[in-house]
């Protein structure tokens, strides 16, 4: 078993947390675990990307080969399609619907739309929508986690663990509160999947 | 033991504090920041007292981690590939004055200039001194050589360099700790006179240094960190320096690999191994990130066997190299993925919303829209992406410090106004000496510190100019009436114009320190009670 993953976003909308929690999940699971991180100049506002590999063997590179990658999991809709060039034949794209726009020349959010949905296998939802429903609207990365967490080929309570472990400092709140995000992403994924 | 998930970053910092270091010193820059940042929040680190306080530059650190090293204790030195440029007189010397305590110097290169000015291989700079270079595969390595490099530099009395690359040193994977090792006792150098490099001394000095030169390479044979691996199939060899061999193994995952293989993580290059592999071999192929430096050394005037990689155009010749790149090299051909849809636009970094760089460079367009472009020399941090659109703010951004002097330069070839833009961190690692220069020649240049109270570009490091600006400036000799500092807001933007119009017609050097913190240190608990301490809120 071995899944690798694309994380995308835009620096400081959380993709280090949504690594770090599937690494520590990961880790209590006793796999083999790669992530190639952005770290410096790219994340003011820049585009962002980790490559996320676990295996129950030993994982050769820190970088996914393109064709390889098994799921894209972006907190933002253009980003998500940055890195297609990544993701295998089956592969699914699992991201937000929420536009992050920074830039001048933002693309018609329609016609980015229309590219996600001519994917085979794609998840689509607006996790800063469902983030605010809860009431906790700097949990939207942790909404697409739970979104992706079927594709992932880690046992939701082992992600559980994850996010246990990663918001443990910041208080029993903050943890069920990811929890929850973490949960009704996986809800949305169970609900829409074709 | 449980595994650690580090960075190879912190692989290194935590293979240092294991191997008993007494000390880091280092000056943020990407890749390498990461190193330092470990050992000063490490709670093991601070128990046992290890220093790591950032240095003001990376010559600074480079000779105050020779001075630990001169007491007998094992010291780090930290920096990115270009800030081996500003210690490189310290680190070439260091090689001749040798050391006493193990000394380990950390260079991050920067392939594909990630963060980064250019892509210089650091192994060129171990080469011209002529000491022993250690190149992780992987973060387990990365561990394992901080641990045992000390050992290595402590057996042969020279620096030992470890070198990584951005791919490694942001990428996370699980580490297995050795046995935690105590500080060396403090110890002077035996040979009292061998860190004197007065040409008598140093000339001896040297011959030790070139007559050790068979050692390493003895040593690099004789290393766990170099592999030579047996296969059948001698129509090609392959040699995988560092991080490289991941991507060729990638490649193989299902099969074993049909050619021999040298694995690279020591050098210099062990000289028994590569005669083995070019007797042995109809071809070689070297994959190295970087520079083709052992495909330079192999490939020599008269190629006596085809060697294959960068140079030939087997692989790219510049930028790093991926599994997919090396499966292209090998001829594997892999099934094209799906196309970036062309609508897809560059998402470039940009300065924050609310910071105040943003207003500065708002006021010296407007102060500029008279004189036209052309005027603003500029340096390395965040500010630097006031070159990009919608500010085009600067037309320069060269190496740590160069606004300031390049403003000079320009002065004195006559134009006018002649503006400098430098951060508060990068005016103390390397501008105050080339304001002292523009001072005693009264050169007419405007130089505007952006002070946001921290090195923010590579993630809000303390700014070992906090506090110390002003003084610095009138103690350099700048007139202390053409020292002003502002708040830079919307609403003194008039007043900045205004200021930045009026100091660029004065005919000497000026200096405008637009002030205010970092919008992403605002939660900074310690620098805002330093600051409250300081009265610079």
């Amino acid at each position: 078993m071995k899944t690798d993953i694309i994380l995308a976003g835009v620096g400081g909308q959380g993709i280090v947390t949504i690594g770090a929690t599937v690494g520590m999940a990961a880790l209590h699971n006793n796999l083999y675990l790669k992530q190639s991180e952005v770290h410096g100049m790219s994340q003011r506002g820049g585009a962002v990307q980790s490559h996320l590999r676990i295996s129950e063997k030993p994982i050769a590179s820190d970088l996914i080969p393109e064709g390889m990658a098994d799921v894209i999991i972006s907190v933002e809709p253009m980003e998500s399609l940055r890195y297609i060039p990544f993701l295998s034949k089956n592969g699914w794209l699992v991201t937000n619907t929420t536009p992050f726009i920074n830039i001048p020349n933002y693309p018609d959010l329609e016609m980015i739309m229309e590219r996600i949905k001519a994917m085979g296998n794609y998840i689509a939802l607006d996790a800063d929508a469902m983030a605010k429903e809860i009431k906790s609207p700097r949990s939207s990365n942790i909404i697409v986690l739970g979104a992706a967490s079927p594709f992932l080929n880690i046992s939701y309570d082992k992600l559980e663990d994850g996010i246990r472990s990663i918001f443990e400092r910041k208080g029993e709140d903050i943890v069920n509160l990811n929890l929850k995000a973490l949960q009704i992403g996986k809800q949305f994924t169970e609900m829409n999947r074709n | 033991m449980q595994k650690l998930l580090l960075l190879g970053a912190e692989s290194i910092a935590q293979g240092a504090i294991d191997a008993g270091l007494s000390g880091v010193y280092a000056y943020p820059g990407t890749p390498s920041t990461e190193i330092t940042e470990y050992i000063q929040k490490n709670k093991a680190a601070r128990e046992k007292k290890i220093h790591s306080q950032w240095s003001s530059n990376e010559k600074t650190a480079m000779e105050a981690a020779l001075g630990m090293s001169y007491a007998g204790k094992r010291a780090m030195v930290c920096m990115k590939h270009v800030g081996l440029n500003v210690a490189a007189d310290a680190f070439i010397n260091s090689a001749i004055t040798g050391v006493n305590g193990g000394l380990i110097v950390t260079v991050a290169d920067d392939p594909s200039m990630h963060s980064s000015q250019n892509e210089q291989d650091s192994r060129f700079y171990a080469k011209f001194a002529m000491i022993p270079v250690l190149e992780p595969s992987n973060q387990q390595e990365a561990y394992d050589m901080a641990y045992f490099g000390f050992e290595l530099s402590e057996k042969f009395k020279v620096p030992v360099m470890m070198r990584i690359t951005t791919r490694l040193s942001h990428s996370r994977s699980g580490v297995q700790r050795l046995k935690e090792l105590a500080q060396n006792d403090l110890k002077l150098p035996s040979d009292m006179r061998q860190f004197v490099l007065l040409p008598s001394i140093a000339k001896v000095r040297y011959r030790g240094l070139l007559n050790s030169q068979l050692g390493f390479e003895q040593d690099s044979e004789n290393s766990k960190f170099n592999q030579y691996i047996e296969a059948k199939d001698k129509s090609l060899g392959i040699i995988a320096c560092g991080i490289s061999l991941n991507y060729l193994n990638e490649n193989y995952l299902e099969q074993e690999i049909p050619y021999p293989v040298l694995k690279i993580g020591q050098y210099p290059l062990p000289r028994k191994h590569i005669e083995k592999l070019f007797t042995e071999c109809e071809e070689v192929l070297v994959l190295e990130e970087g520079y083709p430096l052992v495909e330079e050394m192999l490939k020599g005037y008269l190629e006596k066997v085809k060697v294959k990689g960068r140079l030939d155009g087997t692989l790219p010749r510049d930028g790093e190299l991926n599994p997919t790149i090396v499966g292209k090299a090998l001829g594997f051909q892999k099934e094209e993925g799906l196309k970036v849809p062309d609508f897809i636009n560059n998402r470039p970094p940009a300065m924050c919303t609310g910071c105040g760089h943003i207003d500065a460079y708002k006021a010296l367009n407007e102060a500029l829209a008279e004189a036209g472009k052309g005027h603003v020399f500029s340096d390395i941090g965040c500010y630097t992406l006031g070159a990009l659109e919608p500010y085009t703010a600067i037309n320069s951004c060269v190496d740590m410090g160069a606004s300031i002097t390049m403003a000079k330069g320009a002065a004195d070839a006559g134009l006018q106004p002649a503006v400098a833009v430098i951060g508060d961190s990068t005016f103390t690692h390397s501008g105050m000496t080339g304001l002292l220069d523009a001072v005693n020649e009264n050169t007419n240049i405007t130089v505007i510190i952006s002070d946001n109270f921290t090195t923010a570009m590579t993630g809000q490091q303390d700014s070992q100019a906090l506090g110390h600006i002003e003084d610095i400036c009138k103690g350099i000799g700048v007139e202390p009436d053409h020292i002003i500092v502002l708040n830079p807001t919307k609403k003194n933007h008039d007043l900045m114009v205004q200021t930045m119009k009026e100091e660029m017609k004065y005919p000497g050097v000026s200096v405008i320190i637009p002030r205010r913190q970092c919008i992403q240190t605002v939660k900074n608990k310690e620098l805002v009670e330093k600051l409250r301490e300081l009265d610079l809120k």
